[in-house]
C-alpha cells in the first residue's frame, strides 16, 4: 500500500478574538495563500479538501459551507467536513490517499471560539439526557479530573505548573502563540484546583495542511513527513464509568499507530494535567521533547488545535530537527476522543 | 475598497427546546426521578451505574437490571465553579462533584450547594435536594447538600425545565431541554460596507479582482478564486427575476399572508441573484426574465438592512431573453 506524507503547513496567529466572521474566511484566506506559496501547489493540484469546524461555535447550521468560499469551490471540488477537530479531517484525507482516490489533499480547520461563551458551548458535547441539561462547563469538568489525579497522588500541583511553565517558555519562539513568557506568581484559581495557567486560552484561529502521496512529496520537499501510522479511538461517553486519570483510548491508538522511538511529540492537552495523562498513556520517556511550539496552553483555536499539533510535528521533520515525531489530537470532553499520528523522515 | 472601520456586529441569541424520546432505560430512570427515587443499572461486571446506561460502557451489552440506589452518597471528586453560567443548577458560586450514591459504583455528576470551596472535600457525605415540583427530568434533583446540616441555605436555581411527556400509564417517555446560546455575530468587512451603504439607500456590490464577477452582497472571498472581493461597484435598484416561487403555505413566523411571490432578483450589472419579494402584480403574472425595480421603505425607517427595500415590483419593460440570464439559474 502507498504512503501519505505531510508536505506543507500554515496557521494563523492564535488570538483572543478576531473581527472576522464565524465562517473563518478572513482567517483562512491568508493561511491558504501561504500554504500554496510554501508548496508551489495551486488550487488545481488539490484532489480532495477536508475541513474540521463546528456549527456550535458559530451558532448557525451548516456554517462550514460559507468557509468553502475561501478555497474557491467553483468549478465544483471534492470536499468533505468533520464536526470535530480537523486532525480527524487529516485522517479522512489520509484514507483518500491510501486508497488511491486522491493524490493530493488539503485539510483545514478553523474556529472563532470568541463568538459565544466557549466553556458553556462545549457542554453540549455531553450526554444530552442526563448530563448536558445541567450545563457542566468544560473548565469545571477538567478541574474535577485534575483533582482526581492530585488526590490519588498521580500528579502534583507543581507537576501541573511545570507543564505550563515549559509551554509558555517554549511559546516565546512561536510567532503564532497567543500566550508566552514566564508563569505569573499568584495566578488566580479560576476553578479550584485549576489556576489560569493550567487552562488553554480561548483562541480564534485557523490552520491548513497539505498531504500528498509519498512519491509526489519527494518532488515537493526535501524531507517530507511520511505518516507511518495514524489511529484514533474513543473512550466511553459515560464520565462516571471512566478512570478519568487515564486515557486508554490514547494508549490503544498509540499502539496501533506504532508510537515508538519518538524524538518530539506535539500533544493536544488543553489543560496542564491532561499532558501528564497523555505522556503516561503514550509511554513517552523524559528524553522526548514535548510541545516545542508551546502547545495548546499557548494557544488553542477550537477545531484547529489538533491539526496544528500535526502541522507543528511535521515541521520538525521538514526542518531536520527530528526524524521521528508524534502528534496527538483530542476532541470531546476530558480527552474522550484521541488521535495519534506518527511521522518520520523516511519509511 | 474595504476600509479599516470595524465590521458590524450584533447579538445573536438562538434557542430551541430539544425534545428527546427516552427509550426504555432512561424512561424508567426519569419516571422514578419524578417519584423522588433514583435508579441505577447493573453493568456486565456487576458495577452499578447511575444514571443508568443503556449499554455497558465496557462490553456494549444491553443492560436491563435496575437497582434502586440511595439518595445519599459520597463525593469522589469536585471542583469549584465561581462564575456559574446560564442553565447550571445553582446560580451562585457552587461546587460540581462526581457523587457515588449509596448502592452505586460509578459517579453521578451534579451540583453541590455549599457556600465556599472550604465547605466541600472529597469523601464528604451529601444528599439529594429534590426540586419542589418534579417534572421527570435530571433536574428533578435540584442539587446536593451536605448531610451534615448547617452550612447551606437554599440556592437560586435556573428556571425549571418544561414538564416531560408521559404515556397512558404515566411513564415519562420524552424530556424537553431548552437550549439557549448567545453569540456576538460579526459580518465580514465586505458585508459591512454593503450593509452601511444600504442605510444610505445605496446598493453596493464588489468585483473579484481575478474573475471580474460582481457579487451583491459582496463576499469575504470569491467562490471561484478564493480571494476577497475588494473593488466597490454601485448597482442600480433595477434587475430581472431569474426564478421564483409562489408561497401558498402558512408557517410559523410568516410576515405576509399567502399567496405571495419570492424571487431571485438579478440586479443589472450583478453576477449573482439574491432572494426578495415581488409584489404589485398578480402572482400568476410573475415570469422568469420579468423586469423589476425596488420599492424602498420610507427613508425614516432605513436601517443597515436589505429590508430597506420593501419589495420589487414589475417595471412594465420587455422581459429579458432567457439566454441573458440562463447561466445564473
Ligand atoms: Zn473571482
Amino acid at each position: 500500500m502507498r504512503n501519505a506524507a505531510v508536505v506543507g503547513f500554515a496557521q494563523s496567529p492564535s488570538v483572543r478574538s478576531t473581527q472576522g466572521t464565524t465562517n473563518g474566511v478572513e482567517m483562512l484566506v491568508p493561511v491558504l495563500s501561504e500554504i500554496f506559496a510554501q508548496t508551489g501547489l495551486t488550487k488545481a493540484d488539490i484532489d480532495f479538501w477536508c475541513s474540521g469546524s463546528s456549527d456550535y461555535l458559530a451558532g448557525r447550521a451548516f456554517s462550514f459551507i460559507a468557509a468553502v468560499d475561501a478555497i474557491g469551490a467553483f468549478p465544483p471540488i471534492n470536499e468533505s467536513h468533520v464536526e470535530c477537530d480537523a486532525a480527524w479531517a487529516v485522517y479522512e484525507a489520509w484514507i483518500k490517499i491510501l486508497t488511491g482516490e486522491a493524490d493530493t489533499a488539503l485539510v483545514y480547520g478553523f474556529g472563532k471560539s470568541s463568538a459565544g461563551e466557549l466553556r458553556r458551548v462545549l457542554s453540549l458535547q455531553l450526554d444530552p439526557y442526563t448530563v448536558a441539561p445541567l450545563w457542566p462547563d468544560s473548565i469545571s469538568l477538567a478541574a474535577m479530573q485534575a483533582r482526581l489525579g492530585l488526590e490519588s497522588g498521580r500528579w502534583t500541583e507543581d507537576d501541573m505548573a511545570a507543564v505550563a511553565a515549559r509551554s509558555l517558555a517554549d511559546a516565546t519562539s512561536n510567532p503564532h502563540a497567543q500566550r508566552s513568557g514566564a508563569l505569573t506568581d499568584n495566578a488566580p484559581l479560576i476553578a479550584d484546583p485549576l489556576h489560569s495557567y493550567d487552562v488553554a486560552p480561548i483562541s480564534d484561529g485557523a490552520a491548513a495542511l497539505i498531504l500528498t502521496t509519498e512519491e509526489r512529496a519527494r518532488d515537493l520537499i526535501e524531507r517530507p513527513a511520511i505518516i507511518s501510522g495514524i489511529d484514533h479511538r474513543i473512550d466511553s461517553a459515560v464520565l462516571g464509568a471512566r478512570d478519568l486519570t487515564d486515557s486508554p483510548s490514547t494508549r490503544t491508538a498509540a499502539a496501533a499507530a506504532g508510537a515508538r522511538d519518538i524524538e518530539i511529540a506535539e500533544l493536544h492537552a488543553p489543560f496542564s494535567h491532561q499532558e501528564l495523562i497523555l505522556r503516561e498513556a503514550l509511554e513517552l520517556s523524559d528524553a522526548v521533547r514535548i510541545n516545542p511550539s508551546g502547545g495548546p496552553l499557548a494557544g488553542n483555536p477550537m477545531f484547529a488545535g489538533g491539526l496544528i499539533r500535526i502541522g507543528e510535528a511535521a515541521k520538525r521533520v521538514h526542518s531536520g530537527d527530528a526524524s521521528r515525531v508524534l502528534a496527538h489530537a483530542t476532541s470531546g470532553p476530558l480527552l474522550q476522543q484521541n488521535l495519534v499520528a506518527v511521522m518520520e523522515a523516511q519509511s | 475598497m474595504t476600509t479599516d472601520v470595524a465590521p458590524l456586529s450584533a447579538p445573536l441569541n438562538i434557542g430551541f427546546d430539544y425534545t428527546r424520546s427516552l427509550g426504555p432505560v432512561l424512561s424508567r430512570f426519569m419516571t422514578a426521578l419524578a417519584q423522588r427515587q433514583i435508579l441505577g443499572i447493573k453493568g456486565s461486571d456487576g458495577r452499578v451505574h447511575v444514571p443508568p446506561v443503556e449499554y455497558d460502557p465496557v462490553t456494549a451489552e444491553p443492560l436491563t437490571e435496575f437497582v434502586e440506589v440511595g439518595t445519599e452518597g459520597t463525593v469522589l471528586t469536585w471542583s469549584w465553579c465561581p462564575k456559574p453560567v446560564e442553565g447550571q443548577p445553582i446560580q451562585q458560586p457552587f461546587a460540581w462533584a462526581l457523587i457515588r450514591l449509596d448502592g452505586a459504583d460509578a459517579g453521578l455528576l451534579h451540583a453541590v450547594n455549599v457556600p465556599s470551596p472550604s465547605d466541600i472535600r472529597t469523601g464528604m457525605r451529601v444528599q439529594v435536594q429534590w426540586a419542589e415540583a418534579p417534572t421527570g427530568h435530571i433536574r428533578d434533583i435540584a442539587y446536593f447538600v451536605p448531610t451534615d446540616p448547617g452550612t447551606s441555605a437554599a440556592a437560586p436555581q435556573a428556571p425549571p425545565p418544561p414538564e416531560s411527556k408521559r404515556d397512558d400509564e404515566d411513564r415519562v417517555t420524552t424530556i424537553i431541554t431548552p437550549i439557549q446560546l448567545a453569540y456576538d455575530h460579526t459580518v465580514s468587512a465586505e458585508e459591512s460596507r454593503y450593509l452601511r451603504a444600504l442605510a444610505d439607500g445605496k446598493l453596493i456590490g464588489q468585483r473579484c479582482a481575478e474573475c471580474g464577477q460582481v457579487y451583491i452582497p459582496p463576499r469575504g472571498a470569491c467562490p471561484v478564486d478564493g480571494v476577497p472581493t475588494t473593488t466597490e461597484v454601485e448597482l442600480p435598484d433595477t434587475g430581472i427575476v431569474t426564478t421564483f416561487c409562489i408561497v401558498n403555505v402558512p408557517f410559523l413566523g410568516q410576515r405576509i399572508t399567502p399567496p405571495y411571490v419570492v424571487a431571485y432578483v438579478l440586479l443589472d450589472g450583478a453576477d449573482i441573484a439574491f432572494l426578495h419579494l415581488v409584489r404589485g402584480c398578480d402572482s400568476a403574472d410573475v415570469r422568469m426574465g420579468m423586469r423589476v425595480r425596488a420599492v424602498w421603505r420610507p427613508k425614516a425607517e432605513w436601517q443597515t438592512s436589505l429590508s430597506n427595500i420593501d419589495y420589487f415590483t414589475p417595471t412594465g419593460e420587455r422581459d429579458a431573453p432567457i439566454e441573458t440570464f440562463a447561466r445564473h439559474l
